[in-house]
């Protein structure tokens, strides 16, 4: 079994509302230091493979069709045995 | 009474309450900017629905850090009556003013259709024109409206009487087909301890006018109202 | 083919001919033709620079140009005594409703955007139509989405279908502007290529109205709203040419919107027309093409110049240039021409609702668009030449397949079997089942302005402070106007103004969106002066005249072997009607037992196999047919509407609904749901084909309910419309002569499964 974890994120030049009203919230609250807030998905997803190699394949073809939308995001994964 | 209608970067159906407590029923009822932090001349704040700050992060979490909020906590402990609607029971559920959290409602689908509710506790500030066990008709209009809380919360909330009224069918049975978003134990709308904090995700201020559809919404501004009389009277 | 450059003043020989330095591949990329370019440079007298080409390119593009279909645009009636804008000078079309109020609409397309990225797409869609109205210093106070999608039976369809729905609710719901209505069709001609057409609506008091102008030398051009990136670069351009594999390389074209920094935006707008509107000459939105578009269109207006510098504009991104500043299509941005005095207060304004402005620039009397970074010219272009692009009046060539498809013989075909179980799989075609699925995802209460609401022939919406209400409807045929363009066109205005005539209101005005194929193919000009020939006619029939529109032209989708295979012929038409008396709104669905059903339009049910033309029943029941010549008698349309108006406004009508997709069984059953009530029409006799009198899609029909018979045939007579009695409302089932008997929940359960069935979401 594989455990990958999957990061979906905006590709950097497109707007992210979210993340740039998240950042207005912080520095409300005092976080000046705050300089960029990118807001993103994380998952979880666990899978049988008979290698790292079909494993990482599999991933890949999951985030392409599904998970992150090639048009606007950018996705990248950690994958572990377990 | 003096109303205060709370508007957040992203309110919208404050309007909508301002129409029904000013041009329906009569009462002041001022829209307050959320920067604006003093709500002293106000006998009950409304926090109103809507998507401040675009629901981003979490609904509620970033308008429980407005200005105004001190205001609605100092509000809230001096004993007068905070309403949340919809977005504003995220609000208050998000400022720890209410328990539980709003989550994704169990379609995973926005959701903007009639429900009904059956009135559980009818000597709430906001219910004390109701009978237990009456069945209303109020709107729902969100995305993130099914409540939980874990179950010693639940529990808590139920002996106590806070569970102001839950979604159910026509005949007043909480069934599952008739629990629009998931909320555990098909609540819809509950109070604080004290009794005088209350948080809904139906809309009454959609069922204010036949013209529109009913006019059940009514019953609930007028015990807050009704209330509001007492307590100056007593 | 002629082609004719109508603006092409200089007729010296060109200079230009040789040895440009622009190549074929840049030009491309913005659409303009090796010609185009030639004519820039000769207005130009000069070879324009990268960014003054950027700029030609995109206002010379179909979609901010109207290169192709303006010429045809002038055949609308536009002139009306309740008008208060003359069509296409301002964002929106504004009527006059009486006591002060008006109404500002129009209806754009977001087509290719929702072909690529059906959310994001869908959703910029809703936020570009609804910054058009507040432009005009209106509120919004509704939205209607006219959408059309592939068959739901394959994957692609309905991730589309999907994405766009969310995408509307996921921008409407935030903004907290109802979304109150529209319509939803299917047909393999938008496979690949859906459209997503929005309209928005919105109203105020007249002197609150806003121009989208700049005038008065030395007036402030301040930049409102999201800061600036790289997005949608060539956005316009990409509207303007077919969706092919490369496609998915334009896709910076797409881009993210942020509902909640509209809902500032138009909070601020509307507070800033409201109450000071003494402090601006103009607003104006930033939609197709930028701050290019935006701000040359306000000095062409106001006829005067800009001095615009890019450098102080608020940026999402570094080393943005120019170019990229003044082409970016960034959402959620406005231009407000503010008068000098009042420029701290402005600013105030919109600070106070947490949004950023700047000054950018000024208003000049030179009639050039200067843009400048810094203290570097960048761009100086007359403004004239860029709001004048060539226009083309072309030949359109009636397509060859045309006579044979309109010559198409129903009575070949048998005549239906059970037509009870026709009924039942009519009902749950997803073109004509229950669109809930997709209504009940959008708020169209908030506002609590909503009288009817999504499900009807038209959206009630009431206009608080008066006793009036304005009903709207959008409708548009695909498939009759791909079997005959011009009778298509005269039938997709007469429906929507029968929708709101059935809803008690005078239709008073229209909105509409062309979209259509590629006009270069002399088959698809044919199909657009055709369909716009026809909807000019109803509309002067129905004194309905134009007051906006969008064209959206190049929908077509690769067919593989290297063609284009444009969608159907679509014109959408928007219309808006007045209902004087809110308590006079009209319903859709039957009332009360024992009142009288009768049809208005016809007196005779005589299935006349014609009426199977362009059918949901042919195309279901005969293997995907579509075939035949629509006809409409737009004599009888006009008398019908009144007819039907004069009803309502007596209180006779205890509903009324049109007859459309499905035919009438249809309609009758539709009656019959929102409450529960069924029909008993068991004396019904039908003469000739049961198909075509049940199913058949001839227009002019609509089926009311009364108390009042006698009154009604009198008013019938009056109006020189047949009527026929049907049968009265009873009981729980829906009987039509000996040919149909079922129960109202068999029905209903086909009808509001029909879509959830189709999307796999239950069984």
């Amino acid at each position: 079994m594989f455990r990958a974890r999957v990061y979906v994120t905006l590709k950097p030049t497109v707007n992210d509302p979210q993340g740039l009203t998240i950042r207005g919230g912080l520095h409300s609250l005092g976080f000046e230091s705050v300089e960029d807030v990118r807001a993103g998905k994380y998952l979880e997803i666990t899978l049988e493979g008979d290698d790292k190699a079909s494993a990482e394949k599999q991933v890949t073809e999951m985030c392409q069709k599904l998970l992150a939308n090639p048009v606007i995001e950018d996705f990248r994964f950690e994958l572990r045995e377990t | 009474m003096r109303f205060a209608v709370v508007v957040f970067p992203g309110t919208w159906s404050d309007h909508d309450c301002q129409y029904v407590l000013r041009d329906l029923l009569g009462q002041q009822a001022d829209l307050v900017w959320h920067r604006d932090a003093d709500l002293s001349g106000y006998d009950a704040v409304v926090l109103p629905g809507g998507f401040s700050y675009g629901d981003y992060l979490r609904c509620g979490a970033i308008a429980r850090f407005s200005p105004v909020m001190d205001a609605v906590v100092r509000h809230a402990e001096v004993g007068k009556p905070v309403i949340g609607i919809c977005n504003g029971f995220q609000v208050l559920c998000e400022s720890g003013l209410l328990p539980g959290v709003l989550m994704r409602n169990d379609s995973l689908q926005f959701r903007c259709q009639d429900t009904y509710l059956c009135i559980e506790n009818a000597e709430t500030l906001f219910t004390n024109e109701l009978t237990p066990g009456q069945v209303i008709s109020i709107p729902i209009s969100h995305g993130e409206g099914s409540y939980y809380a874990d179950d010693a919360t639940l529990d808590d909330l139920e002996s106590n009487g806070r569970v102001a009224f839950r979604y159910c069918n026509a005949n007043g049975e909480p069934t599952p087909e008739s629990n629009p978003n998931g909320s555990v134990r098909n609540i819809a709308g509950i109070v604080n301890e004290r009794g005088n904090v209350f948080g809904m995700m139906p809309h009454p201020e959609r069922a204010g006018e036949s013209l529109m559809g009913g006019t059940d919404g009514l019953l609930l501004w007028r015990s807050v109202i009704q209330a509001g009389v007492a307590t100056v009277a007593g | 083919m002629r082609t004719r450059t109508c603006c092409a003043t200089s007729t010296r020989p060109s200079a230009w001919s040789r040895s440009l330095p622009v190549d074929q591949k840049t030009l491309d990329q913005i659409a303009l033709s090796w010609e185009e370019y030639q004519l820039a440079c000769e207005r130009l007298d000069r070879e324009p620079n990268e960014v003054e080409l950027g700029m030609i390119g995109a206002l010379w593009s179909e979609h901010c140009g109207y290169k192709n279909s303006r010429p045809l645009l002038k055949l609308f009636p536009t002139e009306g005594p309740r008008l208060l804008t003359k069509v296409g000078e301002e964002n929106a079309g504004v009527v006059d409703i009486g006591d002060g109020w008006c109404v500002a609409f129009k209806i754009e397309s977001h087509n290719h955007p929702s072909a690529i990225e059906p959310y994001q797409g869908a959703a910029t869609g809703v936020g570009g139509i609804v910054r058009d109205i507040f432009a005009m210093g209106a509120r919004p106070i509704a939205i209607l989405d006219s959408l059309r999608f592939g068959p739901l039976s394959e994957p692609r369809n309905r991730y589309l279908f999907n994405g766009v729905v969310e995408g509307i609710g996921g921008y409407g719901n935030c903004l907290g502007v109802p979304t109150v209505g529209g319509e939803v069709a299917f047909d393999d001609s938008y496979s690949g290529n859906p459209l997503v057409n929005a309209m928005c609506v919105g109203v105020t008091r007249i002197e609150h109205l806003q121009r989208a102008v700049a005038k008065g030398t030395g007036n402030l051009l301040m930049l409102v709203g999201a800061d600036t990136g790289k997005d949608g670069i060539h956005g316009a351009t990409f509207a303007s040419v077919e969706l092919d594999e490369r496609s998915e390389e334009r896709r910076p074209a797409v881009q993210v919107g942020n509902p909640f920094m509209e809902k500032l935006l138009m909070e601020a707008c509307v507070e800033l027309a409201e109450q000071h509107g003494d402090w601006i000459v103009g607003l104006q939105d930033l939609g197709a093409a930028g701050l290019t578009s935006a701000a040359v269109e306000c000095a062409a207006k106001g006829g005067v110049g800009i001095d615009i510098d890019v450098s102080v504009a608020p940026r999402r991104e570094e080393a943005m240039t120019p170019y990229d500043v003044m082409l970016s299509e960034s959402q959620e941005r406005m231009l407000v021409i503010v008068k000098p005095e009042h420029e701290d207060d402005v600013r105030r304004l919109f600070e106070r609702w947490e949004l950023h402005c700047v000054v950018i620039g000024v208003v000049t009397d030179d009639g050039r668009a200067t843009i400048r970074d810094g203290d570097k010219v960048a761009a100086r272009i007359p403004v004239e030449l860029l709001t004048d692009p060539p226009q083309y009046v072309r030949e359109g060539v009636k397509p060859t397949w045309l006579d044979d498809l309109q010559a198409y013989d129903f009575d070949a075909l048998p005549d239906v079997g059970d037509a009870n179980t026709a009924l039942l799989g009519l009902l749950a075609e997803p073109e004509i089942a229950s669109k809930r699925w997709v209504w009940r995802q959008y708020d169209h209460q908030v506002l609590t302005n909503t009288v009817v609401g999504p499900g009807s022939d038209a959206t009630v919406v009431r206009i608080k402070g008066t006793d009036r209400a304005i009903a709207l409807a959008t409708d548009g045929d695909g498939r009759m106007c791909y079997l005959d363009p011009y009778v298509g066109g005269m039938m997709a205005v007469a429906e929507a103004a029968r929708n709101v005539v059935c809803s008690g209101a005078e239709p008073i005005a229209i909105t509409n969106c062309l979209n259509f194929g590629n006009p270069e193919k002399p088959e698809v000009y044919y199909q657009l002066e055709q369909a716009i020939r026809g909807m000019a006619a109803a509309c002067e029939a129905l004194n309905t005249p134009v007051v906006s529109g969008n064209v959206s032209l190049y929908n077509e989708t690769a067919t593989g072997n290297g063609s284009a295979q444009p969608i159907y012929p679509t014109p959408v038409v928007g219309m808006l009607g007045l209902i004087e008396d809110v308590d006079r709104v009209v319903p859709m669905a039957f009332q009360a037992e024992d009142d009288a059903v009768f049809l208005l339009g016809i007196d005779v049910l005589r299935g006349d196999a014609a009426s199977l033309a362009g059918s949901e029943y042919a195309r279901m029941a005969h293997d995907g047919l579509v075939a035949g010549q629509p006809r409409i008698d737009l004599g009888l349309e006009v008398r019908l509407q009144k007819l039907c108006l004069a009803a309502a406004r007596e209180g006779l009508l205890r509903s009324a609904h049109d007859c459309s997709r499905g035919g009438l069984a249809v309609a009758l059953a539709e009656c019959c749901f929102p409450n529960g009530l069924g029909l008993d029409a068991a004396g019904m006799v039908i003469e000739g084909r049961l198909d075509a009198a049940l199913f058949g899609e001839a227009p002019s029909r609509i089926v009311v309910s009364t108390r009042d018979g006698e009154r009604l045939r009198a008013l019938a007579a009056e109006h020189d419309v047949p009527v026929i009695r049907l049968g009265v409302v009873a009981g729980k089932r829906l009987v039509l002569g000996d040919v149909v008997d079922a129960s109202l929940e068999t029905l209903q359960d086909a009808y509001e499964g029909g879509l959830p069935r189709a999307l796999g979401e239950v069984t």
